[in-house]
């Protein structure tokens, strides 16, 4: 086991740097010129080589990718004399766009994204597993149409138009709720609670309904199990058999998926950020699109990569300790 | 003491409700079960024999699934019971064991877990120590070796046979009056399948209890059974002793099935005997005896009424066929000489 | 004098890797799955193979029928070399050389109907044309014993024993010379594989097949086969005619395979005729030295983990891999008196 997670560990470390060189290559292959927006309208063309030589993009592709690759563990220094301003490690880059560390954007926005992706993803999993629970419970019964109802809305709905559906409604016609404006909850924790309800429930909800597949399918395949029939033959209650039989099954492929779902939103929760005007990292890159802010792109990027890789290496881990199957050969 | 009834099935039917229409699995299956003895039911698949064994445990869906008559247990009609009641005598009064033993295990605990599991819920009071003791000894009676170390292993690390014994030692370690075995050596090779009815054998003489031995194979039957019912279409269509059924057939579908056994067993090349036609669909049986589309020996009776089981020759045995007493007598000798 | 032998495998092998392999990985497994098999099977007749699960018999039928290639050795049916054909001649070859599954329902494809199933590779291989299909495919399901008016039905609308007939006659519309059936009976109830096995010897008579016919089930086996090979771990262990297999069995294994078959007759129960195999079968991956099967066996010497046994003539006409071969004749199976 400790072996396998010593490699598991190696292969993800191989996996960013290629994730990293790709990402970078990408971006960087965009026809449009970073150094001409580093300046806006008062750009002359001396202004921009200047910038193209204090940015260091006036070096090969390979250079910057190295001076980007070396940044991430020592730091980056940019420009000379006076003008010369660095970036401290990890440095993920400067953005031209808003005159600061990428690195520093990050830690500015990620709390908001965490916030948002930790309490969206403990209701949808408590919602899902849940509901799915009780339609497998009640298969054929009118809790388990429901259950087939709320999935295929959940399914098949996206989230900017609930999304604005439930503003509109609830903030702007109800007026249950004020217009969300975000503040950090060490600052004004009754804002925001506010604030973060309403997009909560919106990710939770939508997200929650594969969830509710997901368990309900599990549980009943479960309890078409022979050792299913040979728990009930011992004698055992029916929570033992639930628990310790039917859930502990349907429970595997519910924790791989949750743990890689887990990552994707901390990369960045875009359209519930955008919707909420929340200022996330989601939000943040939406705005590096449009400015053409390569480094913020490159830096949300290798962020949300490095969390689905080590999402996928703890997934595998725990999948080890809830398959003995998997554990020991 | 050892020859009392523990089990006594009365008129047991199941109805089970699907979207193409009820399907009889089982009509009116009686049978008594003293202990010490083991019964063999034999069928082909759809027969309802499995179906007869899950009933005995109240295993059915109760929601789709309608079961009728009664089932007697040391005094308690599991079909009617409570749930507490049943789950009282679900595995420590009547236990069973299951045709593939790979998915009759959890996967996801030890086996001396499932072991241990089966007996605390029995014996509330013990602590886990003991029954890990219990469960110890109770591995080493059903000869999985170097138990001490296997206890702690999964069942993924054990071979198809081991595994057999693993789910016989959770089915006997409260020491039950009846087993119920559905096909327990069908999913293991010949050789591993003669060590657990070997060791199904001696563990019923140690602990005196009643075995039902659900089959498709005569050769089990032969070696390990006492009395036999065969069953055809959800029916008992003959009950005998094991000898009577190999010397004296009494039913149309039993002397099919020794036919093709028996010549399928002879050296000689030639064609074999079969049964012409295939099993019934439950959903849509052939009205009267449900055997006569493929017996050769059907007459208009046998296409409108359905037969009763009657006592027929010297051995004890029951049939439900229409033909004279005189006629399945002669036929069945001549089929068993075969 | 190659014209007579429809079938023959040269020292076939077949290693599979298993475990993780790369930067940082263990080292691999080897499963010794098949390990140096050889047989002839004259035309016309039956060969079969029995032995228990693990034993290689169903990785020597993809082998032979080249659906999995061979790690070394060679098959030569009608005296061609097929191990490394391709292209068109590959296409022949598996026209002539057909196999019977298991399970015939997830053998067949549940959207096509039986005319399609058994009609489509007869217009591909260019066996009938279009217009003539229909009466070609009917007269095979006759031949087959399904009702030629079935044939616009689909797999699900017909029973196990039904099913096993489709896959037989979708196995005789290239007009093969040689069928390799892979326990094609041990999904059906006993009565409908009586009818199957005499189905499938029929069709031996009249059309002169050959078949290589693998199988768990010693009774089934020993009724079809003219020669019975008995795999253990891989290999061969004993070889010959099925009468002397089976009265005369030459190898400790053959002899217990045979001893633990529970006998339909309840008056021969408890004769102490039964020899009990201790332990189970060893794993594969690493077998054991010498002879395989001498962990399992009560005549084993160290001459059997020293020396492997080749397979090889006894005097009594029985070929077998036994340094200590059994000598008594049994008398097993018998039908009841």
């Amino acid at each position: 086991m400790f072996l396998f997670i010593v490699r598991r560990i190696f292969f993800a470390m191989v996996l960013l740097l290629a994730v990293s060189f790709f990402t970078y290559m990408l971006f960087a292959m965009l026809p449009s010129d970073p150094a001409a927006l580093t300046c806006g309208k008062n750009c002359k063309p001396d202004v921009i080589a200047a910038n193209r030589i204090r940015l260091g993009y006036d070096k090969s592709l390979l250079e910057q990718y190295w001076l980007f690759l070396k940044g991430i563990f020592a730091g980056r220094d940019y420009g000379t004399g006076a003008a010369a301003f660095s970036c401290g490690a990890p440095s993920l880059g400067y953005s031209f766009g808003q005159h600061e560390c990428v690195t520093t954007l990050i830690a500015q926005t990620f709390p908001v994204t965490a916030y948002l992706s930790i309490g969206a993803f403990m209701l949808w999993m408590l919602i899902g597993i849940s509901t799915g629970a009780i339609a497998a419970l009640n298969k054929g019964k009118w809790q388990d149409r429901a259950a087939s109802i709320f999935t295929s809305i959940g399914v098949s709905l996206p989230t900017f138009y609930i999304g604005l559906l439930v503003l509109f409604s609830v903030v702007i016609w109800l007026r249950i709720l004020p217009f969300p404006s975000y503040e950090s909850p060490f600052d004004d924790f009754p804002v925001f609670l506010r604030t973060m309800i309403l997009p909560w429930l919106v990710l939770a909800v939508l997200s929650a309904a594969s969830y509710t597949r997901l368990t309900r399918n599990g549980m009943l395949e479960a309890m078409n199990e022979d050792f299913v029939r040979l728990g009930v033959a011992k004698g055992l209650t029916r929570r033992i058999i639930l628990r310790r039989y039917v859930m502990r099954q349907a429970l595997v492929p519910i924790v791989t998926i949750a743990g890689l779902d887990f990552a994707g939103l901390l990369g960045g929760a875009i359209i519930t950020e955008s919707v909420f005007s929340l200022p996330g990292m989601g939000k943040m890159s939406i705005r590096a699109v449009v400015e053409s802010d390569l480094p913020v792109l490159v830096g949300t990027t290798m962020v949300a990569a490095v969390f689905i890789v080590i999402a996928n290496v703890l997934v595998d881990i725990a999948y080890g300790y809830l398959d003995p199957r998997v554990r020991v050969k | 003491m050892s020859n009392e009834v523990v089990l006594s099935v009365k008129n047991l039917s199941v109805v089970f409700h699907t979207p193409d229409g009820d399907v009889a699995a089982v009509s009116d299956v009686s049978f008594d079960l003293r202990s010490g003895e083991t019964l063999g039911i034999v069928g082909e698949s759809g027969s309802g024999k499995s179906v007869t064994a899950s009933s005995i445990m109240r295993l059915n869906n109760s929601v789709t699934a309608s079961t009728s008559g009664s089932i007697l247990i040391s005094g308690v009609d599991v079909l009617t019971a409570d749930e507490i009641e049943v789950r009282r005598v679900r595995g420590s009064e009547v236990a069973m064991i299951f045709q593939d033993p790979l998915s009759a295990l959890n996967p996801y605990y030890t086996v001396g877990k499932q072991i241990a599991e089966a007996y605390l819920v029995h014996h509330p009071h013990v602590s886990k120590s003991e029954a890990r003791a219990v469960t110890l000894e109770m591995l080493k009676k059903v000869g999985i070796p170097n138990p001490e170390k296997r206890i702690d292993e999964f069942p993924h690390q054990f071979s198809g046979g081991m595994r057999q014994r693993i789910v016989i030692a959770i089915a006997l370690i409260n020491n039950p009056k009846v087993l119920i075995a559905d096909e327990p050596t069908t999913a293991l090779d010949v050789t591993v399948q003669a060590q657990i009815l070997d060791l199904m054998k001696e563990l019923q003489a140690e602990f005196n209890m009643a075995i039902v031995l659900i089959t498709h194979d005569l050769g089990v039957i032969a070696e390990a059974a006492k009395d036999v019912l065969v069953m055809y279409g959800g029916r008992v269509v003959e009950r005998s002793t094991v000898e009577a059924l190999f010397s004296e057939p009494t039913h149309p579908y039993a002397w099919g099935l020794l036919g093709a056994v028996n010549s399928l067993s002879s050296s000689g090349r030639g064609a074999l005997a079969t049964i012409a036609g295939s099993p019934p669909s439950l959903i849509a049986l052939p009205s009267g005896c449900s055997f006569n589309p493929r017996c050769a020996y059907a007459s208009d009776v046998c296409r409108t009424e359905v037969p009763l089981l009657r006592s027929i020759g010297l051995q004890g045995s029951v049939t439900a066929c229409h033909l004279p007493d005189v006629e399945i007598l002669s036929i069945g000798h001549g089929v068993a000489s075969r | 004098m190659s014209n007579d032998i429809a079938l023959q495998a040269i020292d076939l092998v077949k290693h599979f890797s298993t475990g993780s392999s790369g930067v940082l990985g263990r080292a691999t497994n080897i499963v010794q799955a098949v390990d140096g098999v050889s047989f002839t099977l004259p035309r016309g007749k039956t060969l079969g193979i029995v032995g228990e699960s693990g034993c290689g018999k169903s990785t020597l039928a993809r082998l032979v029928t080249r659906l999995i290639e061979p790690s070394s050795g060679s098959v030569v049916l009608d005296g061609v070399d097929i191990t490394n054909l391709s292209g068109k001649a590959l296409r022949e070859m598996r026209r002539k050389l057909q196999i019977i599954f298991q399970d015939p329902y997830s053998s067949l494809n549940p959207r096509h109907s039986i005319g399609q199933i058994i009609g489509d590779p007869m217009r591909i291989q260019g066996i009938v044309t279009r217009p003539n299909e229909k009466a070609e495919v009917q007269d095979l399901m006759q031949r087959v014993g399904l009702n030629p008016e079935h044939y616009n039905r689909y797999p699900h609308e017909f029973s196990g024993g039904q099913r096993q007939r489709i896959g037989i006659a979708r196995a005789l519309s290239l007009q093969p010379s040689v069928i390799v059936a892979d326990e094609p009976v041990s999904a059906l109830d006993v009565s409908i594989q009586a009818q199957i096995l005499n189905l499938l010897e029929n069709l031996q008579k009249d059309l002169g097949l050959s078949y290589v016919f693998i199988a768990h089930d010693l009774s089934v086996v020993r009724h079809i086969a003219d020669q019975v090979a008995v795999m253990y771990l891989g290999k061969i262990v004993e070889v010959g005619a099925a009468v002397t297999v089976y009265s005369n069995p030459a190898h400790p294994y053959t002899k217990a395979l045979l001893s633990a078959v529970p006998v339909a007759n309840p008056s021969m129960r408890g004769l102490g005729r039964r020899i009990r195999l201790v332990g189970d079968v060893p794993s594969p991956i690493d077998p054991p030295s010498g002879c395989r099967f001498r962990t399992r066996c009560w005549k084993a010497t160290d001459l059997c983990a020293a020396v492997e046994p080749p397979l090889q003539a006894d005097g009594a006409g029985r070929v077998v891999a036994c340094h200590f071969p059994e000598e008594t004749p049994v008398t097993i199976g018998q039908s009841p008196v």
